[in-house]
């Protein structure tokens, strides 16, 4: 019941921001929230629920930035027509970097995935056809509702939080699903999984394909809000580590976390951009740098948890008191 | 063979005993403690900096800044372990990776945020110019480099291998509770290695300074081929990281001379994948 009155204030909220903080910079800001939330809840999929530390998420996000201006940019068609075009890319090199890298476990899984990354990334800066180190660009003015470009944030704001509600509900249905409790046996302990016969290769596996799809969609939604893509902004290894910090900063593993950490770093780092300007930059991210060697240092299980621990305490001593 | 081939050899031979040494940094903590320290890289780009505000500030060579990186970096080594990696060890994987990748972040911004992204470089004749043998040329700060490089990694094997203090250290890797039965406190062992590990790291970057292109993310990069000398070599193993650094340094040079430049590190981290893939203990680690 408290849960569901929770659920309720998060959605009235979310549905009125944009409403009732009306300024240009309240609406992006809200937008790139739920954006940055988009991301690091698919990257919770395989990063929190599954416990696959991926450094290098960042390679589907490219994927979908770049199948969404691609199509457009390339083929002239709008970049909606990329969304599933990205998602078919992302899926399938998910598989390719998935089986061998997810046979490795903890600090080599995050390794490779940085390798992966950072090698994409040398390819697309040295690929003419996908625009070489200026990148792609969309439709400059909107030309109808199907290039989702718009000159305002608010359209972006509800887009996003459709898409938002979308992934929450697919990560909620997984995490009770058969796939949700392997997973969380894996997490624990893989060896025990397997001992007990649950298919823990397959199943990160599709974890990972899964998140990698998700992860596509952010992509080529922050592609259409910025209208272009260059490869540091589609393949930089700072988009991997914003998703993965917002999602360790809330609360790995847990359904809203990434949400709590998006809504605390992008205003953290839009304002501090804004007010100190281009030099700014490098003080945003010693700020992050530090945020995150705290989460870890103090509590590596997120903010969320702080909560979460505590409601679950109250429940088991009211549990140890029944006969 | 031709003239350019061989001269592209020797300064892959060159570059990669400096990649051993700041290898056999991260492979020392590796193998004794089972952690990965992402922030590596940026140690060695630490180093950097302090041999090029060395150079600045009192207009010393590499006879001064060399040092004072290892110093400057020992020290920094030192309080990161007692502040941050000795209560993260016992954390979760994720604290483990998220505490030394944070650690990267804070030290490469930092370090962007006051000098800004441009590119610095020590003046080319600080360590007097180019050499020639036999028809080869070879610039001096390179040659400087990969000798004092080189030696250092050997002597850092012999104290592994031959001292009191090494054996110590290589009880605490191989059993805590029974090292500690002996008398020996893992923690200060645990201290010293982090002290080696980013002392060595500091030289590193001090030798490469005087001929590397200088700027805050080069940490990232450098922090790559650590990762792949130490999965190639195997982990804990100096030796092996002094085969695999040289390997990977002719490699480098050999591929940015025959592909392109820019498919240099394209290679080097296929390779790293593929090493990963197929032999994820190294070539001379144990399973």
């Amino acid at each position: 019941m408290r849960r569901l009155i929770w659920l309720s204030v998060v959605a009235a909220v979310a549905i009125a921001y944009p409403l009732l903080l009306s300024s240009p910079f309240q609406q992006r800001l809200g937008a790139l929230v739920l954006l940055y939330a988009i991301a690091a809840s698919a990257w919770n999929i395989v990063g929190g629920y599954a416990g696959q530390v991926s450094v290098g998420h960042v390679v589907f996000f490219g994927c979908g930035a770049y199948a969404a201006m691609g199509s457009y940019a390339k083929f002239g068609l709008s970049p909606l027509f990329g969304i599933p075009g990205g998602i078919v890319v992302a899926v399938g090199l998910a598989a390719i970097i998935g089986v061998p890298t997810l046979r490795l476990s903890g600090h080599y899984f995050s390794m490779a995935t940085i390798a992966v990354a950072e090698t994409m990334r040398l390819i697309v800066t040295n690929t003419d056809w996908l625009g070489a180190a200026v990148g792609l660009s969309g439709p400059t003015v909107p030309r109808n509702i199907f290039d989702l470009s718009f000159l305002s944030s608010l359209p972006y704001y509800y887009l996003f939080l459709v898409v938002l509600t979308i992934t929450l509900l697919i990560t909620w249905w997984m995490t009770n699903s058969r796939m949700g409790f392997y997973l969380r046996a894996i997490k624990d302990s893989e060896r025990a999984a397997r001992s007990l016969g649950a298919p823990a290769s397959r199943t990160k596996l599709y974890a990972y394909m899964l998140s990698a799809a998700l992860t596509s969609v952010a992509g080529a939604l922050y592609a259409m809000m910025f209208g272009f893509v260059d490869p540091e902004s589609g393949f930089g290894t700072l988009i991997s580590v914003k998703i993965l910090i917002m999602a360790a900063l809330g609360g790995a593993g847990l359904l809203f976390g990434p949400l709590v950490g998006a809504a605390i770093l992008v205003p953290l780092e839009e304002i501090s951009n804004s007010w100190l300007g281009g030099r700014g930059a490098g003080l945003t991210f010693v700020l992050y740098g530090a945020i995150i060697v705290l989460i870890a240092r103090f509590q590596p299980s997120g903010l969320l948890s702080l909560f979460m621990r505590q409601s679950k305490r109250t429940s088991d001593t009211g549990a140890s008191h029944a006969p | 063979m031709s003239f350019v081939l061989v001269q592209v050899i020797v300064g892959g031979l060159l570059l990669g005993a400096v990649y051993a040494l700041f290898s056999s940094g991260l492979t020392l903590v590796w193998g004794m403690m089972n952690i990965v320290n992402f922030a590596h890289g940026d140690f060695v780009m630490l180093g950097m900096y302090v041999a090029y505000v060395v150079y600045i500030l009192m207009g010393g060579g590499p006879l001064l800044g060399a040092p004072l990186a290892t110093l400057v970096l020992a020290t920094v080594g030192v309080v990161v372990y007692f502040a941050l990696i000795r209560d993260i060890m016992k954390g979760p994987m994720l604290a483990q990776i998220l505490g030394t990748f944070g650690l990267a972040l804070l030290l490469r911004y930092s370090v962007f945020w006051w000098f800004g992204a441009n590119f610095l470089s020590m003046p080319q004749d600080i360590v007097g110019g180019t050499y020639a043998f036999a028809g080869l040329r070879i610039e001096a700060s390179r040659l400087l480099a990969g000798v004092v490089a080189l030696l250092v990694t050997l002597g850092l094997h012999l104290l592994l291998t031959r001292t009191s203090l090494g054996s110590k250290m290589l009880a605490v890797a191989e059993d805590q509770t029974a090292a500690q039965l002996m008398g020996i406190r893992p923690d200060t062992m645990q201290a010293i290695a982090w002290a080696i590990a980013a002392g060595a790291t500091g030289l590193a970057g001090a030798l490469i300074a005087n001929f590397f292109y200088i700027v805050p993310t080069v940490g990232e990069t450098l922090s790559i081929v650590a990762f792949v000398t130490v999965s190639l070599g195997g982990f804990g193993s100096v030796p092996g990281a002094l085969v695999a650094g040289l390997l990977i340094g002719v490699i480098e040079s050999l591929s940015g001379y025959l592909i392109g430049a820019v498919y240099k590190d394209i290679v080097v981290y296929v390779l790293f994948l593929f090493f990963l893939w197929f032999r994820p203990q190294g070539l001379m680690g144990k399973t």
